[in-house]
């Protein structure tokens, strides 16, 4: 009986293995991704639309975990000699990805070598600058890509009574006034503290996080935020500290609830916080940008990317790279990014997909969308807000976290936190520029 | 003579031992193996270059007065956890022993949360005790505590402990409940004829004929608080504020998968790995020889 059974199975997997073997023919394109609910659906779309537009490639996504899990994961499939085709990598693995030569195949030389039509400048440079060489030479295609803003509770900020804040000064003034008007837990506050208080202040601010073009020039930059405008804003946070006009919310995004909630009417966070704004905020709400030191020269500047981006993995196949390549063209489609744009809620990468969702009036009733875009474009990049490129970002930003936790808690001043923060940063970006191949 | 007629063939007993000896050496010393080499290399995360450093890594390590914070707040981490865990359970296992209605139920329920993972642990902690949403923190506040574990590091530590503790006081109320259960009725009525009270009972006959199995959780519990806390930490903390709850394990993790620092991270794991072989040493030593009635 049972053999029996196992010569049926046998049959019909060797069928099975008939009927498939053409299809073995189509070279399969592994992508991994960190994306879930519905911007995993955005990419299975995205998969499947390609897919079906030829019958030579096979994109296959697959989902590995929040952003340091699938880096790690995509790592460890490296040393073990099967990496993906395509990784989704978070903006502060860039470092490691493009230190990793051998590992990764540049963007542009990807194209180059698969013969595709590759344009550098229909991207717009806000995005691609934080991926690019310091030559202008693309490393990864970015994917999802968003900036900081500063999200407000218009029904609250009305009972109050207080004016949507332009300057840092201002939104002090306001948090005061809101904390007055009832919010005594949290006048306001923000997410990813880091990212939000050192590295898009200082670009917002053009003053340098690090030397070098912030890491872009090379490794051997060396972190330069205890400046004056970097220190004196994390004074005035402990000062505010103190009464909880201003309330820290954590080091990552874990305190975004207090926005949605109600109890913080100002948050400083992500723009791709915009899809859980919709769904749980029972109030009026808008993303207007940054506020920014109105006596700082040339103030605002432009705001620097968060999200992720693209890195195709080394090592493949000529016939794999070129399926790659025609997916990267496949993505660049104006109206495909005008699409991932609308479903996801990250930015647009090229100028012409920008202008059509402007022209389809995209963002009339919906201005706020448009917000972290007018800020990466406010103007040209300098040296000091083109992008970041600091070996073991993610490790960093939690030795500056842990810094910026002891001048809010009253165990350090600022000016001591910052300087702490900037000499352990720069005995790991020594470790860091050891072991970069070179 | 019996031995001999039972394996005919000298490869035979080697055959029947090899799966269990493949697993050892695969998923144990191997791995083992591989930290202790990495430790004497630098490396970067994709292994394309590596150079090998005889002992900087751990020299680096040794210079670093964060590492050795990092040990003391271990050993403080273990012993506040296991000392507050037991004395727990035992208090709760002394109670469930006398013959109650419905102890079985009591036993059942007390030994349930064993079943839950420490990650759920702490977001469980973290939904009552989070200094804006937690439903505990609107109590400690209107009793005038200013509870914000965010930015106080005591607090965060205290948070860590107290969830570490509950999560292992099941386990430590199963083996005492078995333990007092173990104990001769008769001893107990014999102190009680002498005319010992209930206390008295419990500190000189039901605590020293216990001590075999206090002393077993013991190493147990620190064990588990040097390294099963990981994802309460990763979860409730991540280490901060500041510094305040980073333990040796979570940084072996921060400096290795975060940092990116393998050589480091591998070198920890080798101090790590001989800290419980002596534990577990001092355990196999202690608890088969000295700890007797």
């Amino acid at each position: 009986m049972a053999l029996r059974h196992f010569g049926a199975a046998a049959a019909v997997a060797i069928a099975v293995g008939m009927t498939t073997s053409p299809a073995m023919a189509v070279t399969e394109i592994q992508w991994w991704h960190a994306m879930t609910g519905a911007n995993n659906d955005v990419i299975v779309k995205l998969a499947t639309d390609f897919n079906a537009s030829q019958t030579d490639y096979k994109v296959i996504p697959t989902y590995k975990g929040n952003y340091p899990d699938t880096m790690n994961a995509g790592i460890a499939a490296f040393r073990a000699g099967n990496a993906p085709h395509i990784m989704q990598v978070f903006e502060v693995g860039t470092a490691t990805m493009m230190a990793a030569t051998g590992a990764v195949k540049p963007v542009y030389k990807l194209m180059a070598d698969a013969g595709e039509k590759f344009d550098p400048k229909i991207y717009l440079p806000a995005i691609t600058g934080y991926y690019s060489t310091s030559k202008g030479e693309m490393l990864s295609f970015p994917f999802n890509s968003s900036s900081t803003v500063m999200w407000v509770n218009l029904d609250e900020l009305k009972k109050a009574n207080v004016e949507i804040p332009k300057t840092w000064p201002e939104t002090f003034e306001a948090a005061k006034k809101l904390k007055a008007a009832g919010h005594d837990t949290c006048g306001f506050s923000g997410s990813w503290v880091t990212w939000v208080n050192l590295e898009q202040l200082s670009a917002w601010h053009n003053v340098p996080l690090a030397s070098k073009a912030n890491g872009l020039d090379g490794f051997d930059t060396v972190l330069e935020f205890n400046g004056p405008l970097q220190v004196k804003h994390l004074e005035t946070l402990v000062e505010l500290q103190k009464t909880k006009t201003y309330d820290y919310a954590g080091r990552t995004n874990t305190g975004e609830g207090r926005f949605t909630s109600g109890e913080c009417p100002i948050y400083l966070t992500s723009s791709a916080f915009f899809g859980n704004v919709k769904a749980q905020a029972k109030f009026n709400f808008t993303a207007v940008p940054m506020p920014y030191y109105p006596d700082a020269k040339g103030a605002p500047q432009n705001s620097i990317i968060g999200g992720a981006s693209l890195w195709v993995m080394g090592g493949k196949s000529a016939e794999e790279y070129k399926g790659v390549a025609k997916f990267l063209t496949f993505l660049s489609d104006t109206d495909r990014q005008v699409y991932i744009h609308k479903a996801s809620g990250y930015l647009p990468i090229t100028k012409a997909a920008y202008a059509k969702a402007k022209e389809e009036g995209f963002y009339k009733d919906q201005p706020y969308l448009e917000t972290p875009l007018l800020e990466l474009t406010n103007k040209e990049p300098t040296e000091n807000s083109r992008g970041l490129r600091l070996g073991n970002m993610v490790q960093l930003r939690d030795v500056w976290s842990e810094e910026i936790e002891q001048a809010l808690a009253g165990k350090k001043t600022a000016k001591q936190a910052l300087d702490a923060a900037v000499e352990r940063g720069n005995t790991m970006l020594r470790q860091f520029e050891k072991t970069a191949v070179k | 003579m019996q031995k001999q007629a039972i394996f005919q063939s000298k490869l035979l007993p080697y055959a029947l031992v090899a799966p269990q000896l493949a697993i050892v050496l695969i998923f144990f010393y191997w791995p083992a193996l591989q930290a202790v080499i990495q430790s004497f290399l630098l490396q970067d995360a994709f292994g394309l270059s590596s150079t090998f450093v005889w002992f900087e890594n751990y020299i680096e390590l040794f210079k670093d007065a964060a590492y050795f914070e990092a040990i003391v707040r271990t050993f403080f981490f273990s012993f506040a956890i296991a000392v507050s865990s037991l004395s727990f359970a035992l208090l709760l296992a002394v109670m469930a022993d006398k013959p109650l209605r419905g102890s079985m139920l009591y036993r059942t329920l007390l030994i349930w949360p064993y079943a839950v993972a420490p990650p759920v642990v702490g977001v469980l902690w973290i939904f009552m005790l989070h200094p804006s949403l937690g439903v505990l923190s609107r109590y400690l506040r209107n009793m005038g505590i200013d509870w914000n574990p965010l930015l106080n590091g005591d607090q965060a530590a205290a948070l860590i402990i107290l969830a570490a503790a509950w999560k292992q006081i099941s386990y430590n109320f199963l083996f005492f409940l078995a333990g007092l259960q173990a104990i001769p009725k008769s001893v107990f009525e014999a102190a009680a004829i002498d005319g010992a009270r209930p206390m008295r009972r419990f500190w000189t006959v039901t605590f020293p004929l216990l001590s075999p199995t206090i002393f077993f959780l013991l190493v147990v519990n620190i064990v588990y608080a040097f390294f099963d806390t990981f994802g309460i930490i990763d979860t409730m903390t991540r280490g901060g504020p500041g510094t305040s709850t980073v333990t040796l394990v979570y940084k072996v993790y921060s400096d290795g998968l975060l940092g990116g620092n393998l050589g480091s991270s591998a070198a920890q794991s080798v101090i790590l790995m001989v800290m419980v072989i002596v534990l577990t040493g001092i355990q196999f030593r202690f608890v088969e020889r000295k700890v007797t009635y």
